[in-house]
């Protein structure tokens, strides 16, 4: 009753008209990147962050939230027609997708994936509300050695299914926490890391981090020579793009298992929406009657993936939320996005802020239903977008970072970390770095090393603190076990896969 | 040998444990602990000590491995590059030429010398695009923008 009640409190917020346009902006802009192939959530987010620093945090976050999640309905389009997701999650939806366009099959494809997201987004969103304010309570017996714990199993997870190699994965997250620990110590006002630059003294802006690592390093990226895919037609009129009654039922078990096993997926830490599409698919085919249909055109195969990357959005929001813990490089983003904001992402953030989080429920429901009303009938109008010449959307990727960070920081400084970033980021996936642990381990940084040192304050410097609770020792215990795993040779096959399915 | 010297996880492992040996000896000089608990050196400590630890263990690893280390196409590379510099050469004449003179010469760049379209449409996308920026952002939004020489 309570949850309804704040529910009701929540639509209160999201009905209002600026926050309802915001909501759109940020679904509309979100199927937009989810179609463009090489412009992901996260360069897309933290382009955008700097120009929400003057709104509403409730509006930001509903736009900035919107663009999440709207990407993965996008994605789809260009997994179907073109055979080219357009995000890393919507790589499995090719595998029949694309079949499914080749017998001229593009329309109900489209329409099953919309739908798909529709029931599945929905389900997470239901998941996020019913989940997260009970998590929130239990939480608040958490104290420094639980939080630092829980910062350790975050990072963990995240190193785990980030990369290929788990000492790359590693070493990308201790540079996120060596330019984390940039600027002055806060305990001590000792100044590390700075390299004699009074710019450092206040450490690196994590906006120019993240924008110059994915942002840049994307473009950078686009600029190596690469072959473009051919776009099968895209059907035209909403009575085209409708699934028949038969895919429907054949979709029947698709729907539940996309749904919570995209929620499940997305609540751990890491495992991100990529691991959950590949999940479900291989459920659905499993448990399939004709498992030789899979990759030959099932529409069960479109349906169980696109499914499980939105519903995967919901339960991604339950520990950054909750514990202030993101799973992955996007949610790191919303994450220092809330902080930016001045609030505190955490066991108190539902109490404290009712109206952003309950705002945020609100218009997920409603960003759902306005994102099925956008993709079914307008699919032809964003499949144009793949038209867009590649040398008129680079500028302006480039224009709208370069003005995000120097409306933040009014400094030309910024400016060159940007670029610096840029290489980095750049240099990264080159060699094979995942971005997630770095940008992970810059969010996490700061607070982990406050958790750490408050925790050894509470005990007199005695490491034991952090076994002697039950609580952190347990947390400890599976983040341990999560980077002992790769050992078996086995559960790293699986791992290496599913990273590489991702990349 | 000369495999190796071409491997990128070669070289990003020296370099890793160099930026770890560097984090530790920072680190050094300032205060592990005292009376009222960890200092400033005690967290860099300890992950400049795993870093070292890990680009080794990258770098034996490599050194080690039976299957010939993965190359970067390195031709590849260079057109990210030069793009690369002319971001970096724009960003850090902005104050000196301005934000709508160096996002054209950028937009140029991109449209003209990296995409091989002619000049016409270079420049009409540069310099529409930096109007659009600076009408949007500036005049709109109340960003002010570098207008050069300083200001």
């Amino acid at each position: 009753m309570e949850i309804l009640h704040s529910l009701l409190d929540g639509f209160g917020v999201a009905l209002q008209p600026i926050n309802l346009a915001w909501c759109f902006v940020g679904v509309f802009l979100g199927t937009v990147i989810g179609v463009l192939p090489g412009l992901g959530p996260p360069a897309t987010i933290a382009m955008l962050l700097p120009l929400t620093f003057h709104m509403n945090p409730a509006g930001a976050m509903i736009m900035l939230a919107g663009i999440y999640y709207g990407a993965k309905y996008g994605g789809s389009t260009t997994s179907i027609l073109l055979n080219v997701p357009g995000e890393s999650a919507s790589v499995v939806t090719c595998l029949d997708g694309y079949q499914m366009a080749r017998k001229g099959r593009a329309g109900p494809a489209l329409g099953i994936a919309a739908i798909a997201s529709f029931i599945a987004g929905t389900f997470g969103v239901v998941g996020l509300m019913l989940v997260a304010p009970p998590l929130a309570k239990m939480s608040l017996a958490f104290s420094s050695p639980e939080y630092f714990a829980l910062m350790v199993l975050g990072l963990a997870m995240v190193v785990l299914l980030s990369g290929s190699s788990l000492v790359k994965a590693l070493l990308a997250m201790l540079v996120g926490l060596w330019i984390a620990t940039m600027g002055t110590d806060l305990f001590s006002a000792t100044s590390r890391f700075t390299f004699g630059r009074m710019e450092l003294l206040g450490g690196v802006d994590f906006v120019v981090v993240a924008i110059g690592v994915f942002a840049i390093a994307e473009v950078m990226s686009n600029m190596e020579p690469r072959e473009g895919g051919t776009m099968l037609p895209v059907p035209r009129g909403l009575r085209n793009l409708l699934p028949t009654w038969q895919d429907m039922k054949d979709c029947r078990f698709a729907f539940v298992n996309g749904s919570v096993l995209g929620f499940l997926i997305g609540v751990l830490p890491g495992a991100g929406s990529t691991i959950a599409s590949f999940l479900s698919y291989g459920v659905e085919k499993a448990v399939s009657r004709h498992p030789e249909r899979f990759g030959n055109g099932a529409i069960e195969g479109v349906a169980a993936p696109e499914g499980a990357n939105n519903s995967e959005t919901g339960g991604a929001l339950v520990p950054l939320l909750t514990l202030g813990i993101p799973g992955s490089g996007t949610t790191a983003i919303l994450l220092a996005a809330l902080i930016l904001w001045g609030f505190k992402p955490g066991p108190m953030l539902i109490e404290d802020s009712p109206q952003l989080f309950w705002g945020l429920v609100a218009s997920m429901y409603i960003g759902n239903v306005m994102l099925l009303v956008l993709n079914l009938p307008l699919v032809p109008a964003f499949a144009q977008l793949l038209k867009l010449p590649p040398y008129a959307m680079y500028p302006l990727i480039l224009g709208v970072s370069i003005v995000g960070v120097y409306s933040d920081s009014s400094s030309v400084f910024a400016l060159v970390l940007l670029a610096v970033f840029g290489l980095l980021g750049y240099l990264m996936r080159k060699l094979d770095y995942p971005a997630a642990p770095l940008v992970l381990g810059l969010v996490l940084g700061k607070p982990m090393e406050l958790a750490l040192r408050q925790s050894l304050m509470m005990s007199q410097g005695d490491l034991g603190i952090l076994t002697a609770r039950p609580i952190s020792a347990t947390i400890l215990a599976f983040a341990a076990i999560m980077l002992l795993l790769p050992l078996f040779r086995r559960v790293n096959r699986w791992r290496v896969q599913a990273v590489e399915q991702e990349a | 040998m000369q495999r190796l010297l071409r491997s990128g996880d070669f070289w990003s492992g020296l370099v890793l444990c160099a930026l770890g040996v560097y984090i530790v000896t920072e680190a050094q000089g300032w205060s592990y602990g005292g009376p009222d608990g960890p200092g400033p050196g005690f967290f860099p400590l300890w992950y400049g000590v795993a870093m070292i630890a890990l680009s080794l263990t990258l770098v034996l690893r490599t050194m080690l491995a039976r299957r010939a280390p993965r190359t970067v196409a390195w031709p590849e590379v260079r057109r990210a590059l030069a793009c690369w510099i002319v971001v970096m050469i724009a960003v850090a004449s902005m104050k000196l030429i301005g934000f709508m003179l160096s996002f054209a010469l950028l937009t140029w760049f991109i449209v003209a010398i990296m995409f091989h379209r002619s000049h016409a449409l270079a420049l009409v996308l540069g310099i529409g695009g930096a109007l659009v920026f600076q009408g949007v952002f500036d005049m709109a939004l109340g960003v002010s923008l570098p207008l050069g020489f300083g200001l």
